[in-house]
């Protein structure tokens, strides 16, 4: 286990991060990551993010609930134990709507949200490392992975900080897990 | 990048913020010691709700017969109770989910609030049934498990199974979505807390960082819950209403009660809506946040949905007379004149008649008119269900077995108690938890703040950035 060591700086306003992040693509820098106190759109594109494929795994839950209930709610009317109400049919396939849409819904909301904390490593109970605590209120944040970087490197990234209007310059070693 | 802003539209945010003033604003009333009013609002709340769990016990040891219901008039306060509980857990996904497929910004004031609302009266219309079912220790048999009785299933046929469905779903669904939008302001929380508050907000706060990549699938997952909540919600009152329209008693029995029921529901979750943010904005000072624009909206979803109403109500009058139907002319006759006819002046003067002040603009944006007309409107929406309820049971098929229906004591202790355990959780909710979604609120703050729209800035200069540098 080796110890990941951050270099990171600080910014005021999502503008001037969004223009540093534009900066760093252009100086060939490589993000370790950005943290800010809210979803900053536009980030995700220069950033290079590609698209969460939460919504595709939220379809294949909510498909698995619909067949969950429609196949067991068809089993137990028609197989295990059929029951004749209001000289209906066994398989009386309208009525079994609301509950089926009911179940898919659940299941995809219920999926997608244990995926969502499984994908990102959170959980009740679960301590992730911060590197400053005014991340979640006013700053905002570009993070570099600098573990085995050269002295010459380092300044070259200080530098990049001052230039593009950083407001705090830190380094913090983060355990890796 | 960020939407260019209409000269029309009022900010949103006043007080010309930062997103510091914003965190500590919202933060506020989590950090301090409770204000006396809180406390005298939780001492009440909470002895109302000593008072329900008296009650229950009350209704379990001796039976459904404390209640005054009879042969005739089987559903009676408890299921009036339900269904205007259900109906006010309405506006919070509304607001929430809705909203936010339809890109009004104007949910983030108060979509934390209206979904804890929502999953309170959920959990409060969910009472019901259970106390209804007399024997409370055997509520899971409604649940289809395999069991050692055949197995013997539930009928998934029913209404009345439908409503399970939906309304654990809807508890659950809701439950999800309101918590992943507080987990990151949670994790403000606990970056500003010391000892044992930040050990408890370490917790609540999952591990939130703040990541980029996070808060990328954090906004494709609220996306996709916002588009699941949204069916949702509207099948959740559609089934409560098959409750009623799948019967065959004239006055239930009608096609228009799916959409009827769902424009009550949202109409009546907006009231109470509006009832606590009207408190929580001056207990909590945050007029700024929950501006007058944001009431005036709230205003004009009342005026729409409460409209709707009334003109279901008319129409029901219409179909009935139209369809020549006798029992069903005569179950609206009843309705209308017969021995609950205070009740149905009461429904028709609260939620048809009084938002109608509602058109008038300066009605809209006062605070006092908007407090009343919100306990008005929810005092109609009892009635309305009381109306269908108990009017239309209390005078069937048959005169020889009519009857009238009064409540005792102890239904009216139940529902006071309902009551007192939603304040309750609605008190200790604002205590614990940021009452306004923190993170979302920064996100508009540009776009719909005060802060870029002063005299000498009033157009569009969101549109191009070097105007927006300027206004720096």
């Amino acid at each position: 286990m080796t110890n990941k060591e951050i270099l990171y700086g600080l910014y005021n306003d999502e503008e001037i991060l969004l223009r540093a992040v534009d900066a760093a693509k252009a100086a060939h820098i490589d993000i370790w990551d950005v943290f800010t106190p809210f979803p900053v759109h536009g980030l995700d594109p220069k950033l290079g993010l590609a698209e969460s494929r939460l919504h595709i795994a939220g379809f294949v839950y909510g498909l698995i609930g619909t067949l969950t209930a429609f196949l067991s709610m068809s089993w137990i009317f028609t197989r295990d134990w059929p029951i004749i109400f209001g000289g209906k049919p066994y398989w009386s396939v309208p009525a079994f709507i609301p509950i089926t849409f009911e179940l898919t819904v659940l299941f995809a909301s219920i999926g997608m949200v244990v995926s969502f904390y499984i994908v990102n490593g959170q959980g009740p109970g679960i301590t992730n490392p911060v590197l400053d605590d005014r991340i979640t209120d006013d700053k905002f944040c570009i993070a570099f992975d600098v573990a085995g970087a050269s002295e010459e490197q380092l300044d070259g990234l200080k530098k990049f900080f001052s230039n593009t209007g950083a407001s705090e310059v830190n380094t913090k070693v983060l355990p890796v897990r | 990048m960020s939407a260019p802003i209409a000269v029309i539209r009022e900010p949103l945010i006043n007080g010309g913020k930062t997103y510091h003033d914003i965190t500590e604003d919202i933060c506020a009333p989590t950090e301090r010691a409770p204000s006396v009013p809180w406390v005298i609002g939780f001492i009440i709340s909470a002895s109302f709700l000593a008072f329900y769990v008296f009650c229950v016990l009350w209704t379990i040891w001796f039976g459904i017969g404390t209640w005054d219901l009879n042969r005739t008039v089987g559903w009676g306060w408890d299921i009036t109770n339900f269904v205007w509980w259900v109906g006010i857990g309405h506006a919070g996904t509304l607001i929430s989910a809705i909203l936010l497929l339809f890109r009004q910004k104007w949910r983030t004031g108060v979509n934390r609030a209206a979904e804890a609302m929502t999953i309170f009266a959920v959990m409060c219309a969910g009472q019901f049934p259970l106390i209804h079912m007399g024997r409370l220790w055997l509520g899971f048999f409604i649940f289809p498990y395999p069991n050692t009785r055949g197995p013997l299933w539930v009928n998934f046929n029913s209404p009345l199974l439908w409503d399970v469905f939906a309304i654990s779903t809807y508890l659950t669904v809701s439950l999800l979505f309101w918590y992943t939008g507080l987990v990151p302001d949670f994790a403000t929380v606990r970056d500003r807390a010391k000892g044992f508050r930040k050990k408890v907000y370490n917790v609540l706060s999952f591990g939130w960082t703040g990541s980029a990549k996070h808060w990328q699938r954090w906004e494709s997952l609220s996306l996709v819950l916002a588009g699941l909540a949204t069916p949702l919600v509207l099948s959740v009152h559609t089934i409560v209403s098959f409750d009623f329209a799948t019967s065959v008693i004239p006055g239930w029995h009608t096609t228009i009660f799916p959409p009827y029921f769902v424009a009550g529901a949202i109409f009546s979750g907006f009231a109470m809506v509006l009832t606590l943010m009207l408190v929580v904005r001056k207990l909590f000072k945050l007029q700024d946040y929950i501006t007058i624009a944001h009431i005036e909206s709230m205003n004009t979803v009342i005026l729409v949905t409460g409209t709707i109403v009334g003109v279901a109500y008319l129409t029901e009058l219409f179909v009935a007379w139209y369809s020549g139907y006798l029992p069903e002319q005569w179950a609206f006759y009843n309705r209308v004149f017969g021995p609950y006819y205070w009740s149905y002046i009461g429904m028709m003067s609260c939620n048809v008649l009084s938002p109608q002040l509602f058109w008038s603009r300066k009605m809209r944006r006062n605070i006092t008119v908007t407090f009343f007309m919100s306990i008005f409107i929810n005092i109609g929406m009892w009635f309305e269900r009381f109306v269908i309820i108990a009017t239309t049971l209390a005078r069937d098929y048959l005169p020889s077995s009519w009857s009238y229906y009064t409540p005792t004591w102890v239904e009216i202790g139940i529902f006071a108690g309902t009551l007192g355990l939603f304040f309750t959780l609605f008190l200790v909710f604002c205590r614990v938890a940021p009452v306004i979604a923190i993170a979302e609120v920064k996100s508009i703050l540009k776009t719909a703040g005060d802060q870029y729209t002063g005299p000498n800035a009033k157009h569009h200069h969101h549109a191009h950035d070097e105007h927006k540098t300027a206004a720096h």
